[in-house]
């Protein structure tokens, strides 16, 4: 049963990095590939309707985390207390500048909240891999199940003091930031038309090329980090397909792209990355969070609630999850196709 | 100050700023809906202006309710973690019902209801505005179980490692202090929104504008606030305070500022509590109404705090004291000038009588006043525990996390949302500058 809930949170957070990835995507683009008011209205209007769904799986998340795996929820928020401080607040501002832009016309208070939504779809994309990355080297959990980090130590992450942004965590920052413009760039050329299309398309063919060196470097850097993660993958040979996956689905991108077929060019980025989350969760697995201090890891079984709640939660979870799909297809399909003059302005 | 007081005050003030949002939208949810079928049915342009035009501020408002509310969920793990690890099995289902069952529905549906009339008929468009309404109704049980269970806990089991499981679920989300602290925080919020609604009808119908919007709104809300005026007081009022008297008994006599148990118990009108000296200072005080109110008959006893150990003693009965009486004296009020407006209702002299409409117009700020000091007494009533009776308050928060650390991040939540106040304030005033007829955007 909690290895069970290990799997369904983990299918969460993926379909979280891949709807909510899009959107930060746009954001990080939007100074770039939108010039106009106009052109920013476009890729406003992209996202308008759906960001906030998108964002949900978060939240929804973030409550199934409490649920399942309390003591790894109260361990990992409170140690790492200022980086999601942090992106509690870029959320408040990246909705808000969303949702404001449009409700003034004036082209400062655009240009303001344009330059807001920017910076924080950034941040937010990088320190949503800087928090992969910690998930990945590990925090010092000591015997209490706590642990607390600063901000940034020395940014070495083999040295005993840790801080959440060191070398790795930051490549791997990295690593989700041009990922996920490279999404958000897919993801636009299927929606828009016109000139941010155009630039669109040109950005994606380059940026897809990086995210695959980066792909590489974060895997080596993560093996010499963490050989132990390697011994597992080796050991689930039902693993073993996906990175595979990945990486076609990366280079497929790149030509659906240039053929045209932009819809599947979108299916294939998104498979991308949920291939190569689900191989991490996978590898992970059964650590939630790992420690730097053995043996304090907490892992589905020691953090988790009791089996018992766990069943109860299983009948609510499934008959909430095929509404929860039903609205999204409702809500994708309502906006279907490209943005259109006839759709509200952004 | 301790990280203690720090994560109590950031949350005090986070929960407090992000509920004028919800209690808003949760009121003008039921009301847009009111609004939508009577367009649909009487095919009255009208009411589609007004549904149109709320569902403008109601945009606004829903944004800033949704990004405030984020971090809500997620302060239980970053300030309050040994709180977290404690009760998550049991609280933690209703956080993540929250999310599967009325976040989704919420947030898909209402994207589908701003941006989407053009591309959808009128009556898939008064589903979604439907929907809007059952998933932030939705939203509002969830959250007010979890907080019903802390008031007072049920359908748990302790485990061998001394924290919370759930094993009666039904216990757990249909207590009776969950179904009526609903009923009492949802009529509260249809009272802000009915309010807010009869407010700027008052203000067109002072200033001759808009005149068939301002009659066909007013003929609304004034309905709506008398039905949930009334509710509030009676009977989700009265039970909930005979759940307090019952289950909370030290929390009523702070909230009532009784020192000393005694039979036909007094009701306080008004008077300063002296907690020091034991007494209430200049009290106005009606006879043995309290201990009817409290249990139904004149002769009860009611427990004053003298019978209650000075450490399980709420621990600021001041501002728990005033809280309770700020809410309960508007609740009254509120009835009162909902009432008066009805009677006016008959052939349109609430239309022709400017003082009242002069009332209704400045009289919104007073439901978010009555719905915050009601959350205030709920809250400072329960300390010092977190989960009544079974886990204090002080062992609660996060044990690694510095008392600069909180300092911090409630300094940067007071600059935030004062950033997000101007900016809100500043949208809504256009938007209800705009009036009912301005075409959307």
């Amino acid at each position: 049963m909690q290895s069970l809930w290990y799997f369904l949170l983990a299918m969460m957070l993926v379909a979280y990095a891949v709807l909510d990835g899009f959107d930060f995507g746009a954001g990080i683009l939007h100074l770039f590939v939108a010039k106009t008011d106009e052109e920013r209205r476009h890729v406003l209007a992209a996202i308008g309707p759906v960001w906030n769904g998108n964002e949900v799986w978060l939240i929804a998340s973030g409550g199934v985390l409490v649920f399942a795996f309390p003591g790894a929820y109260a361990a990992a928020f409170s140690g790492m207390y200022l980086p999601l401080m942090i992106v509690l607040w870029l959320l408040v501002l990246r909705g808000l500048s969303i949702e404001f832009r449009s409700k003034v016309e004036h082209p400062l208070w655009h240009a303001a909240l344009d330059a807001v939504f920017a910076f924080s779809s950034a941040v937010l994309a990088v320190v949503l891999g800087v928090a992969l990355g910690n998930l990945l080297r590990g925090v010092p959990i000591d015997e209490t199940g706590y642990f607390q980090v600063d901000l940034f130590t020395n940014l070495n992450p083999m040295n005993p003091s840790l801080g959440a942004i060191d070398l790795f965590t930051a490549l791997v920052g990295l690593f989700a930031f041009v990922t996920l413009a490279a999404h958000g760039a897919t993801f636009l050329v299927w929606k828009t038309s016109g000139a941010v299309r155009a630039r669109c398309l040109a950005f994606a063919s380059r940026a897809w090329l990086a995210v695959l060196a980066l792909a590489v470097g974060v895997t080596v850097a993560t093996a010499a980090m963490q050989p132990e993660y390697f011994v597992h993958f080796t050991r689930r040979p039902w693993l073993w397909p996906l990175p595979l996956v990945a990486l076609v689905a990366a280079v497929f991108v790149r030509r659906l792209l240039a053929t045209g077929r932009e819809g599947l060019a979108f299916v294939a980025s998104a498979g991308f990355l949920a291939a190569l989350l689900v191989a991490t969760a996978g590898t992970l697995f059964p650590t939630i969070l790992r420690s730097t201090v053995a043996p304090y890891s907490l892992d589905a079984y020691n953090a988790s609630a009791q089996a018992a709640t766990l069943a109860i939660g299983l009948a609510v979870w499934i008959p909430a999850m095929v509404l929860a799909i039903a609205y999204f297809v409702f809500l994708y399909r309502s906006f279907r196709g490209k943005v259109e003059r006839m759709d509200p302005p952004y | 100050m301790s990280s203690l007081g720090w994560s109590r005050l950031q949350f005090g003030f986070t929960i407090t700023y992000h509920y004028l949002f919800p209690q808003l939208t949760m009121g003008l949810a039921l009301l847009m809906v009111v609004f939508k079928a009577i367009a649909l049915r009487k095919k009255s342009p009208v009411f589609d202006d007004l549904a149109r035009f709320w569902g403008r501020v109601f945009a606004i408002n829903f944004g800033v309710g949704v990004v405030t509310g984020i971090p809500m969920e997620f302060q239980f793990g970053t300030n309050w973690a040994r709180f977290s690890n404690y009760s998550g099995g049991v609280i933690g289902l209703t956080l993540a019902m929250e999310g599967i069952f009325a976040f989704f529905a919420e947030s898909a549906f209402l994207g589908l209801f701003l941006f989407g009339e053009k591309r959808m008929g009128p009556r898939a468009h008064f589903f979604s505005a439907v929907m809007v309404f059952l998933g932030s109704w939705l939203s509002g049980y969830f959250i007010v179980t979890t907080n019903a269970f802390m008031q007072y806990p049920q359908g748990h089991a302790v485990d061998p490692g001394g924290r919370l499981v759930l094993v009666r679920v039904a216990d757990y989300l249909l207590s009776p202090w969950a179904l009526w602290q609903y009923a009492h925080t949802m009529s509260a919020a249809v009272v802000t929104g009915a309010f807010a609604v009869m407010a700027v009808a008052a203000y067109w119908a002072l200033m001759h504008r808009h005149a068939a919007h301002a009659r066909a709104a007013l003929r609304v809300s004034v309905a709506l606030a008398v039905l949930s005026c009334m509710v509030q007081l009676f009977p989700t009022g009265d039970q909930q305070g005979k759940l307090v008297a019952r289950h909370q008994p030290a929390a009523l006599a702070a909230m009532e500022g009784k020192f000393d148990s005694s039979t036909h118990a007094e009701l306080a009108i008004l008077g300063q509590p002296n907690v020091d000296e034991r007494r209430l200072e200049n009290p106005i005080i009606v006879p043995s109404i309290l201990s009817f109110l409290a249990y139904g008959w004149f002769g009860a006893e009611v427990k004053g705090l003298d019978a209650f150990p000075r450490d399980e003693w709420p621990d600021n009965i001041e501002l728990l004291y005033f809280a309770y009486h700020v809410m309960a004296g508007l609740g009254t009020l509120l009835f009162a000038i909902a009432a008066l407006s009805a009677v006016l209702l008959r052939k349109d002299r609430l239309l022709r009588t400017r003082p009242v409409l002069w009332v209704l117009m400045l009289a919104f700020p007073f439901p978010y006043i009555a719905n915050i000091a009601g959350w205030m007494t709920a809250e400072l009533g329960r300390q010092p525990w977190l989960v009544y009776g079974l886990f204090r308050t002080v062992h609660g928060e996060s044990p690694r996390v510095s008392a600069g650390s909180v300092a911090f991040t409630t300094l940067g939540y007071l600059g935030l949302y004062a950033a997000v106040s101007i900016a809100f304030l500043f949208l809504v005033g256009r938007a209800i500058a705009q009036g009912p007829a301005a075409e959307a955007r």
